[in-house]
């Protein structure tokens, strides 16, 4: 089962490789939106440090929704998807495996690019440290729920769209403890504790049920 | 063996077939015939256990296929319309995935040796997209050489091959159903076996 999931993983990570520019949006999102509101609000210091955790993950939410669509997609046109499906493997562990692959490729990027976030809006070292680890645990949640709603959105007309009424309304707590964590580093570290708990909390409840429910939905939606 | 007793499927509102039952077993060759959209994707994808029928009951050695799960799924390959192989991939990737994920030997001398079989020695460093659909087809079908399942399903195998790779295609039919394995298939063309049993069931509505 380790073997499937790791060959998996690898299997993603090489089709990604070959196709960089899929990798690249994503990324380059994550800054141009970051980079816009600077531009738009006014370098005002004491502004820019207050809304700085807010926007960096609402780009962060709207980055790893872009990679979403195509997290099942083209597995389902060109029948590999079908091909796991009657593997002599549990799905939801396969799906797993996508879903890993597919938080190194989108969520992973994220954290390693946060410190720009931190230049351009004059948040401290502590501040960017602690918004480098809520983005760490809270990334793969998003990627884990995004999963479910890719699942079941797959093959119909207009997708996307659908996609993000989906799961954009399940990404709120994870928006909110997560921007809040960073707000609350200005002030104190050690109150951010509770909520990189809560966060670590969502990203268990979401790995424990995801699979298992994105492995249903894309039974369902290949009928 | 696989038995399939009084299964209804249908697409939207339309009914495809109604209380339809056989059987196979080892050694047996099931061709399904039927003009276009009678319902024969539709009846192996149900066999599969990718489309649930309307009522009815499939059983493989007696137990349903819903109940064996991943079991049943070790004991059979389907070939769908689709090649379910990645383009980007070489054939030897391609095949080396499809071997662990079916829980078969990935061993790459193993799939070189079924890639050479199939024609398509040479070509197992290539990414697939430059192939063409005939040979992209025989990437697909080397999955049968790589696997220990003993039913087979195989959805228009013969498309897009050209005649040498349908006369290889029918050998590796016959020594399937010579070797007491099943299958069970849709093709325009006609399948000649040398053993076993073959029979025909018509889909019409």
């Amino acid at each position: 089962m380790f073997t499937t999931f790791r060959v998996i993983v690898m299997r993603d990570l090489t089709l990604a490789m070959r196709r960089r520019t899929d990798l690249l949006t994503t990324l380059f999102f994550f800054i141009i939106v970051i980079s816009l509101f600077p531009l738009g609000v006014g370098t005002e210091k004491a502004i820019l440090r207050q809304i700085a955790p807010g926007i960096a993950w609402v780009a962060a939410l709207l980055a790893s929704m872009l990679a979403l669509e195509r997290l099942f997609a083209s597995d389902f046109q060109d029948g590999t998807l079908e091909q796991m499906m009657l593997a002599p493997q549990p799905l939801s562990v396969l799906v797993l495996a996508k879903i890993a692959a597919h938080w190194l490729l989108t969520g992973l990027p994220l954290v390693l690019i946060a410190p720009l976030v931190g230049l351009q809006y004059g948040l401290s070292t502590g501040s960017l440290g602690i918004m480098m680890l809520a983005l760490l645990i809270g990334t793969p949640t998003l990627s884990l729920v995004g999963a479910i709603g890719a699942a079941l959105t797959l093959g119909l007309r207009g997708g996307g769209v659908l996609l993000s009424l989906l799961v954009l309304p399940l990404y709120i707590p994870v928006l909110i403890y997560g921007a809040g964590a960073v707000s609350t580093s200005a002030t104190s570290m050690v109150d951010t504790q509770p909520y990189l708990m809560l966060l670590t909390g969502f990203m268990i409840f979401a790995l424990v049920l995801a699979p298992w429910a994105t492995a249903a939905a894309l039974r369902i939606s290949s009928e | 063996m696989l038995t399939v007793s009084n299964i209804t499927c249908s697409r939207g509102d339309r009914t495809l077939f109604r209380d339809l039952s056989f059987s196979v077993a080892a050694g047996d060759l099931l061709h399904l015939k039927g003009k276009n959209g009678s319902g024969k994707t539709t009846l192996l994808r149900s066999l599969c256990g990718l489309f649930l029928p309307e009522s009815g009951d499939i059983r493989w050695n007696q137990t349903s296929i819903r109940a064996l799960g991943e079991e049943y799924f070790r004991e059979v390959v389907y070939l769908g319309h689709h090649n379910g192989i990645k383009d980007d991939l070489t054939a030897l990737e391609n095949l080396h995935i499809a071997a662990v994920l079916d829980g078969d030997d990935s061993d790459e001398t193993r799939i070189l040796a079924a890639l050479d079989r199939i024609g398509l020695g040479g070509y197992e460093d290539l990414p697939t997209r430059v192939l063409s659909q005939g040979q992209k087809r025989r990437v697909a079908l080397a999955r049968l050489l790589l696997t220990k399942s003993p039913l087979w399903i195989l959805d228009e195998p013969f498309t897009a091959l050209d005649t040498a790779a349908v006369d290889l295609l029918q050998e590796i039919i016959r020594e399937h159903v010579a070797l007491g394995g099943m299958i069970i298939i849709t093709t325009h063309q006609e399948v000649a076996l040398t053993s076993g049993q073959a029979r025909q069931l018509e889909l019409d509505n």
